[in-house]
């Protein structure tokens, strides 16, 4: 009996969390009749798959496209890379002030985006990089407060005998992290660099505030702009949105093993 | 913060050829705190002294930004108490649902991985789709929200047209995404060991009482820890207020981030929006300062093993 009802609940809750995802992939593939039809129409009979095609040529969203792509794969290198640099360095020396610092970085995540938003604009603008992809890619490169704490926590699992070994046999520090570690981190990366990803795919504030130029524009600012312009060209919009999801759902069904290792697997007990 | 097997052996090869390579791997971080931190968070202290438009004369000001924002400016106060009463509804909610939830995946029945994946999906999605996706749901003609509604009989409201329930549909979405707590109570559930539960069946304590006595104060510390993020992120609420209703209807979601954002990037009264930001970086150590100390009346932890352990 408590079975069947946990069962219910579960079916029932599943349902809902989906069914913004079904409504929306229902809305892209419409007619226009279906589209307007009251009772709305659940299942439509046919299924317009060129709606995609159609929206996608509305705007210039190829080159919202590039930009978006451009700036997700230079930013998650330069995170992956310099997010691992600096946990290795955390991790793996003793040196005056350490523990200090690594404090300080912790501390930095909980400084609201609000209060660098304004200086870093006037920054940016200073070195003119407005209305050009660097404000979104070059911060990247410097680590991130939270990737480098669960990059360093995943460090220390691993034991220290290695790099002793490896020292042994003359590897400098440099090769210690190069080859031995960043190979031995390498699902901690992945879930560093999926969350890196989700968040620079989405972005919105950053692109919002960094960009005015419509050619530098990327797809979430993109299909904002669409969205302004044609309110109510609903299939569109909804053909739009789902090709905007789908990287994020493909990467988090690559990576969801990692995701639910990382949460559920020993590291959340310390 | 040490690792036991460093402490252990202070080895001179590794302690003693240290010297400047650890500051070259953690330099990267530096620069970036210097570059994109320290720097703008000084900068846009030395801002909220100034009156400073975007082109024109720069005047010192001294205080006079931060006086005029608590003495005169009505809608400083308006916009912080929306943001206040969106918190007050959005931290208790994502706190309890990702609970239950969790609660409900760790009964561990047939295709609980699916559930999981089912609740989690949506928190990949966040911004501009999370609008548009929402936006139709809550629409007055098509939307299907209103639809479900009329089957249970209800008359749905015009969720983002009528003043009195536009919060409400923000918090609804926000809570679209509550996968990342969910996971982190569902983490702490799996911890706790059976055989307290064992012991307290045993010793014939009702199931409801080991909830009250084993299960809550097993997860206070994720309970905290959603709290304290839950409040960071519900004053920083700012994408959806700007895509989904714009601030209104009447100014009913006009958040405390929205009007920080329209004094910079509309109004060009960047003095006055630094130090606004500055009021919000202060109300939100303050909260989070006050929800640590009262959390030490609640909040359980495992003895010395855990403390050891669980220290990163």
């Amino acid at each position: 009996m408590a079975r069947t009802l946990a069962y219910g609940a579960l079916i029932f809750l599943s349902a809902l969390f989906l069914a913004p995802f079904f409504w929306t992939l229902v809305t892209a593939v419409k007619s226009q009749a279906d589209l307007v039809a009251w009772p709305p129409v659940l299942w439509p009979a046919d299924w317009h798959w060129g709606n995609f095609a159609a929206a996608w040529n509305k705007q210039p969203f190829n080159i919202f496209l590039k930009n978006s792509v451009i700036v997700v794969v230079l930013s998650t290198a330069g995170q992956l890379f310099s997010s691992s640099l600096v946990a290795f360095g955390f991790a793996r020396f003793r040196f005056a002030g350490r523990d200090t610092i690594f404090i300080l970085l912790l501390a930095t995540m909980m400084i609201p985006w609000d209060v660098k938003m304004i200086p870093l604009y006037m920054e940016f603008n200073y070195l003119g990089w407005i209305n050009t992809l660097k404000p979104l890619i070059v911060p990247s490169w410097f680590g991130d407060a939270f990737f480098v704490f669960l990059l360093r926590q995943y460090i220390m699992t691993i034991p220290i005998e290695i790099d002793e070994a490896a020292r042994m046999d003359g590897a400098n520090s440099w090769q210690i992290y190069w080859r031995i570690h960043l190979p031995l981190m390498a699902p901690a990366l992945v879930l560093v660099g999926t969350f890196h990803f989700m968040n620079a795919w989405n972005d919105y504030l950053g692109p919002l505030i960094f960009l005015n130029d419509q050619s530098t524009y990327t797809l979430p600012l993109g299909l904002a702009l669409f969205k302004g312009l044609h309110e109510v060209d609903a299939v569109s919009i909804a053909a739009i949105t789902i090709i905007l999801c789908l990287p994020p759902l493909a990467l988090f069904f690559y990576a969801q093993r990692y995701i639910m290792d990382s949460a559920l697997g020993s590291s959340v007990k310390g | 913060m040490t690792s036991p097997a460093l402490a252990k052996r202070p080895s001179r090869r590794r302690t003693g050829g240290a010297g400047i390579a650890p500051w070259l791997f953690i330099s990267p971080w530096i620069l970036g705190f210097l570059i994109f931190t320290l720097g703008p968070l000084i900068f846009s202290f030395v801002m909220s002294l100034h009156d400073w438009p975007v082109v024109g004369k720069r005047t010192f000001i001294g205080l006079d930004n931060y006086t005029t924002m608590l003495r005169d400016d009505p809608q400083f106060r308006d916009s912080l108490w929306i943001t206040v009463k969106f918190a007050c509804l959005f931290v208790p909610l994502n706190i309890v649902l990702s609970f239950l939830l969790a609660v409900l995946l760790n009964l561990n029945l047939r295709g609980t991985a699916l559930f999981r994946t089912a609740f989690y999906l949506p928190s990949v999605i966040s911004g501009v789709a999370l609008v548009t996706i929402w936006s139709w749901l809550y629409s007055k003609e098509y939307g299907l929200l209103n639809y479900l509604l009329s089957f249970a009989g209800i008359t749905g409201p015009n969720w983002l047209g009528d003043e009195n329930w536009a919060l409400l549909a923000i918090t609804i979405a926000s809570l679209w995404g509550l996968g990342g707590s969910m996971l982190i109570f569902l983490a702490g559930l799996q911890s706790v060991p059976k055989e307290l539960y064992e012991a307290a069946r045993i010793s014939g304590v009702p199931p409801w009482a080991q909830v009250i006595h084993i299960t809550l104060p097993m997860l206070s510390p994720m309970v905290l820890f959603t709290f304290i993020t839950s409040i960071i992120s519900a004053f920083q609420q700012l994408t959806i207020a700007l895509l989904l209703t714009k601030g209104g209807p009447v100014g009913s979601t006009y958040f405390f981030a929205k009007y920080i954002y329209d004094n910079a990037f509309k109004f060009h009264d960047m003095g006055y929006a630094a130090a606004m930001s500055w009021v919000m970086f202060a109300i939100i150590l303050v909260l989070s300062m006050a929800v640590m100390r009262w959390s030490t009346a609640w909040v359980y932890y495992e003895g010395e093993v855990r403390k050891d352990g669980g220290n990163g």
